[in-house]
């Protein structure tokens, strides 16, 4: 039985002037996977990532999330989630009322419940009525991550969501990351850190100047060598 | 949080009042962008005042153009902060990834910003009836109408160009520049409207230009609701 | 840089035949009006700015603007960054012919009925729409990314186009209701054969410059994004 993938990407292309950021990247993604990607700055991980949850229009190529593709319109961003390294948040609003509002737009039934017991499972439920702005980075990041899943979305877009998160938040993330695999969501992790990338990936690619240069399943690639065939494929020194 | 939710997303209208509430809930928690467009619209209608020879020109006469302009500039002051909020977090990215219209964008901000300057207009217009010695009578209740006109076709054109202001280096001299020229069809005719109908002369003096605030509103309302979608980077 | 054809060679510089063309025909203008035409009965040789008056506002207003707007409307259809420019090079040689409107109004004005300025009503417009392009070339000025630019423009440039009725429509009702100084009307119809051929061979001197202008413009906002483009793919 072949069921539609979660996200497919066809031949994405988008240019910033005269310069292709992102330069025909293809891939799929099914229920329960994950893509770790990696790549050196500049390489167009965030453009791809901002493609994908229909931020931006590709010049060339498309998009379908679960069957649907994102020109169709509004609703076919419906299943995604996305978390960027900016916390996405408004610095006036409570972490509770943030949630809330994700959760309405969505149009969640009951969007205070269920924004409640998304900080729970990002362990700042107590945090709940205090003003965005007045919490520090690594709060404000699981408050960024809990209003992106809300709604459990089944495509989960992650920019480096590990940043600035002390070692209970990035466990608490990888639990819930780890979960929403196992009920059928799929991921998309861009990462500078290769180990916690691997930890979750079914997949993994290495992008460069726009382009997937290397793109495998979890199970074919060594993590001992990844490293240094990532640095020499990513140009580092 | 643990199954899969499949829920239906807000349709436009819903989606515009869900993003006017939270824009107001901002706004009403500090409060500090309204008291400084009321005090301004407040000071600048008794300094006004004082730049006439009130025993050669009325005070009642002057009074409709004063409204009017002041009404522009301190309108001008509650759309400046009206995307800042957006861009501080990039939380304007949370708005674009939700499955909503982008035109309910435009609109929940527009509706926001209404509620905004009617906030400002309802303190303002008692004040200027207070200051300028104007006659209560039906004339006040035509002068609320045409506030009401007036605050659409500002707050429609104010909200559009504040988007795009908010992007650029100078959007505090940006956004008055942009949308001045398009209030000028509006400060006219509500001020020549309301001149009119609160000297006590027949509606049907006011008509002509009356006419021209309600066609401007729609015009303009479907306008910039069209092209909103064209001021995001997509 | 290493030696490669280049993609896009810079034309050769070459006289603007064009443009010589167009400012012979405007000197051709002032011959023609100065010395061939007869001399308005109740207003003098002052009327003659006429000539340079209404035409630019012709040219100004309604094929400048009118450009500006089409090409607005094109951009954000299509797309092309030729549209843009035609649309940014249109919009700055119109102002300049807007200001020569606002410059020989008040010239005209004082010497006929000694007042600067009456709030005319086509003149109020022109005044209007001058902010707007003003407004326009500001907006341009202060983005940066080129894609951008070129969309924000689009969409004043399109608002604006909506709004000259209603400033037109402000503007004419204001004057009606409102006694004011009667303005002697600027237009060709009442004028004999004489002037009116000076007129029509003014304006189309100065569709000609416009048209020269123009070309002038576009080619250099051409050659300016060709250097950003350059710079961008190499820097």
């Amino acid at each position: 039985m072949t069921s539609t993938p979660v996200l497919r990407a066809d031949g994405l292309v988008r240019s910033f002037g005269g310069r292709r950021a992102v330069d025909g990247v293809s891939f799929t993604l099914g229920a329960g996977e994950c893509l770790a990607l990696f790549g050196p700055n500049g390489a167009g991980k965030t453009t791809l990532l901002r493609l994908v949850a229909g931020l931006l229009a590709p010049g060339q190529g498309s998009v379908h999330v679960n069957g649907v593709s994102l020109k169709a319109g509004a609703e076919a961003r419906a299943q995604v989630g996305l978390v960027s390294h900016a916390s996405m948040l408004y610095g006036a609003l409570t972490a509770l009322e943030n949630v809330e509002l994700s959760a309405r737009l969505h149009g969640l039934p009951k969007p205070s419940e269920a924004a409640r017991s998304a900080l729970a499972l990002m362990g700042v439920d107590d945090r709940a009525d205090t003003l965005a702005r007045t919490l520090s980075r690594g709060l404000q990041q699981r408050v960024s991550i809990a209003r992106a899943m809300v709604h459990a979305p089944r495509l989960l877009l992650c920019d480096e969501p590990y940043t600035g998160l002390d070692v209970a938040g990035s466990a608490a993330l990888t639990e819930v990351l780890s979960e929403r695999r196992e009920a059928g969501a799929a991921l998309l992790l861009v990462t500078h850190n290769i180990t916690e990338g691997l930890a979750l990936a079914t997949q993994a690619a290495i992008m460069r100047r726009g382009r997937f240069v290397r793109h495998e399943t979890r199970e074919l690639l060594d993590p001992g060598s990844y490293h240094s065939e990532y640095r020499e494929l990513a140009g580092l020194p | 949080m643990k199954e899969l939710r499949i829920s239906k997303a807000p349709g436009t209208l819903a989606a515009s009042w869900i993003i006017a509430r939270k824009d107001l809930a901002i706004e009403f928690r500090t409060r500090t962008a309204f008291l400084s467009a009321l005090v301004f619209a407040l000071l600048g209608v008794t300094i006004f005042y004082f730049a006439w020879d009130a025993t050669a020109v009325a005070a009642a006469d002057l009074a409709p153009g004063v409204l009017w302009v002041i009404f522009t500039f301190a309108g001008l002051l509650g759309l400046q902060r009206s995307f800042g909020s957006e861009l501080a977090d990039r939380a304007i990215d949370g708005l674009l990834g939700a499955p909503i219209s982008r035109e309910s964008i435009y609109l929940g901000k527009a509706l926001a910003n209404l509620v905004f300057v009617s906030g400002i207009l309802a303190v303002t217009i008692p004040a200027v009836v207070l200051f300028y010695n104007l006659p209560l009578g039906a004339g006040i209740g035509a002068l609320a109408g045409i506030a009401a006109l007036a605050a659409v076709g500002l707050v429609a054109v104010g909200t559009l160009f504040s988007a795009m202001a908010v992007n650029t280096r100078m959007a505090e001299l940006l956004l008055p520049m942009l949308s001045l020229p398009f209030f000028v069809p509006i400060v006219m005719a509500a001020a020549q409207s309301s001149a009119r109908l609160m000297a006590g002369r027949p509606i049907a003096e006011a008509w002509p230009w009356l006419r021209i605030l309600v066609a401007f509103d729609i015009v303009f309302v479907t306008a910039c609701t069209l092209a909103f979608p064209y001021t995001l980077d997509e | 840089m290493t030696s490669e054809t280049d993609p896009h060679p810079l034309p050769a510089p070459r006289p603007d035949f064009l443009l010589g063309a167009a400012l012979l025909a405007v000197a051709g203008l002032y011959v023609r009006a100065l010395m061939f035409t007869p001399i308005e009965a109740r207003q003098g040789a002052a009327q003659k700015i006429l000539y340079v008056h209404a035409t630019s506002a012709i040219v100004g207003l309604y094929i400048a603007f009118g450009l500006m707007a089409i090409a607005s409307i094109l951009y954000l259809w299509l797309k092309d960054e030729k549209l843009d420019r035609v649309a940014e090079s249109s919009a700055e040689v119109g102002l300049c012919y807007m200001t020569v409107v606002l410059g020989t109004g008040p010239l005209w004005g004082k010497t006929i009925w000694g007042a600067w300025w009456t709030w005319d009503a086509r003149l109020t417009s022109t005044l209007f729409l001058w902010f707007i392009i003003v407004a326009y070339l500001l907006l341009r000025g202060a983005v940066e990314e080129p894609g951008r630019r070129a969309r924000y423009a689009a969409v004043l440039g399109i608002l604006a186009s909506l709004l000259v009725p209603f400033i037109h429509l402000s503007v004419y009702l204001f004057r009606t209701l409102h006694p004011m100084p009667i303005v002697l009307k600027p237009s060709a119809p009442s004028m004999p054969a004489e002037m009116q051929r000076t007129f029509f061979f003014g304006l189309l001197a100065f569709i000609l410059l416009f048209a020269a202008l123009l070309r002038a413009r576009y080619r250099m906002a051409t050659l300016r994004d060709l250097a950003a483009h350059r710079e961008q793919e190499h820097g």
